[in-house]
């Protein structure tokens, strides 16, 4: 029998395996970009045929229609099928030493980056649809990089709260959305005052205040999830 | 490597252990000891809580009542994360991403553990899935990932060995593997449970039997479980 030195790994040495193999499993099922992603498309699609040729009208809706369909759709991408850990996977990661807030912070990474490619490929089709305003359009990128965040930490709290009931994907959008207000109050007013040349640093902040509750409450509710799963 | 069971205490200890799973008592007043070196039959029928035992010796379920000690670590408190790494449990249902390879499982398993992937290879190797150790786990068979989890435990070298069913799917050839997992692992004075319900191979492998009936784990002479 091979007799190894194990030595193990850092919190974020784990967090960042289990965050790659997610992505890898995303890979391999391409939930995201290959469903999730094409039918928030269609989603955005669906308000320029409802509404008609009202260019002036579509411009004013675009920003605030693009984040509406990143916050519902992106809590499907955080409740993707391929993410879920079976009873017998999860005994393996506990049995190997990885802590319950470890193992949700490396579902919430994979659930960001998966959210940030979602968000990229979404974002041309809505500027293309919608033709908005882009004044001030580089305060789109922190504010993309925080709802990635915030909606990846609450769908990961969302998805493990959910684990194992037959209501996952139900269950999941009526936990997240509320809480998730503050996200898109922030997201669509970044954009509405960077277009009147302030600094949208106010709404960054509520953002940032957001993330900080949420990232509190898995690290508090982390072992409990494990427990009860 | 050191005596995975220092001190010459038991591997596990169970004393008046219950157990309920949604409500419903499965474990009632076990008492088990796991001696450090042996190797442990578990028999019983469906139902009666031999998959529950594995899980509580594996600290993944608390015992509702009684008190337990599994390599030194007291059931239910904040140890049993420190001594988790020296358990391995091949359950029932394999424990693969079925849409990684074999490789990638055993890689992912190794990194989070601080192994060499190049010592999961060479367990791959030895339990002869070198040549199909790229292919994804939902198109292997039950009996190639549960040789796939052999190898996990060969480069794991646990202290504890919790084996579900091990035999299922294996052909002869690749059965005694179980064995010589089980086996090395007491060898190196670790200790290994196993559950299954082929008496005669269980009476094999093992040092001693038990039963588990009505919650109760019960002494069983080896020619009666033969």
């Amino acid at each position: 029998m091979t007799a190894q030195a194990a030595t193990t790994p850092s919190p974020w040495r784990q967090c960042v395996e289990l965050a790659r193999k997610d992505l890898r499993l995303e890979l391999r099922t391409g939930e995201v970009l290959l469903v999730t992603a094409p039918f928030g498309a269609v989603a955005l699609l669906f308000v320029p045929l409802a509404i008609g040729p009202d260019t002036p009208l579509l411009r004013q809706l675009g920003p605030g229609m693009f984040w509406v369909v990143v916050l519902l759709f992106g809590v499907l991408v955080t409740l993707r099928q391929s993410a879920a850990d079976g009873p017998a996977q999860l005994a393996v990661l506990r049995l190997c030493g990885v802590h319950p807030g470890v193992r949700l912070a490396g579902r919430a990474l994979a659930n960001a980056m998966l959210l940030l490619t979602f968000q990229a490929v979404l974002a041309p089709v809505a500027i293309a649809l919608y033709n908005p305003d882009l004044t001030g359009g580089l305060w789109l990128i922190p504010a993309m990089v925080l709802v990635a965040a915030g909606l990846a930490a609450l769908g990961t709290v969302a998805g493990a709260l959910a684990e194992g009931l037959a209501g996952r994907t139900i269950l999941g959008p009526l936990l997240v959305v509320p809480v998730a207000l503050p996200l898109l109050l922030g997201a669509t007013q970044v954009l509405a005052t960077a277009r009147h040349e302030q600094a949208p640093w106010p709404w960054l902040l509520l953002m940032l205040a957001a993330i900080g509750v949420i990232a509190l409450t898995v690290a508090l509710v982390a072992r409990f999830l494990e427990e009860s799963a | 490597m050191a005596d995975p069971v220092a001190g010459g205490h038991p591997a596990a200890r169970l004393t008046g252990v219950d157990v309920e799973i949604e409500r419903v008592p499965v474990l009632r007043g076990l008492d088990l000891t796991v001696a450090a070196g042996e190797r442990l039959g578990v028999l019983g029928a469906n139902g009666t809580g031999k998959t529950t035992l594995l899980r509580v010796l594996a600290t993944l379920v608390a015992p509702s009542a009684g008190h337990g000690e599994v390599l030194g670590a007291r059931l239910g408190t904040p140890a049993c994360a420190a001594i988790a790494p020296r358990i391995a449990l091949i359950a029932h249902e394999p424990a693969l991403y079925p849409k990684l390879s074999l490789r990638e499982n055993l890689h992912f398993v190794a990194r989070l553990t601080g192994i060499s992937p190049t010592a999961a290879d060479d367990a791959l190797d030895r339990v002869g899935l070198a040549r199909a150790a790229d292919r994804r786990a939902e198109v292997c068979s039950q009996g190639m990932r549960r040789r796939a989890e052999l190898a996990r435990v060969l480069f794991s070298t646990p202290s504890l060995l919790l084996l579900d069913e091990a035999h299922a799917g294996l052909d002869a050839a690749s059965a005694g593997l179980v064995e010589a997992a089980a086996e090395q692992v007491c060898r190196r004075g670790g200790a290994s449970v196993a559950v299954a319900h082929d008496h005669q191979r269980l009476a094999a492998m093992s040092d001693r039997v038990v039963e588990i009936t009505a919650g109760r784990a019960v002494a069983m002479p080896r020619e009666m479980a033969v």
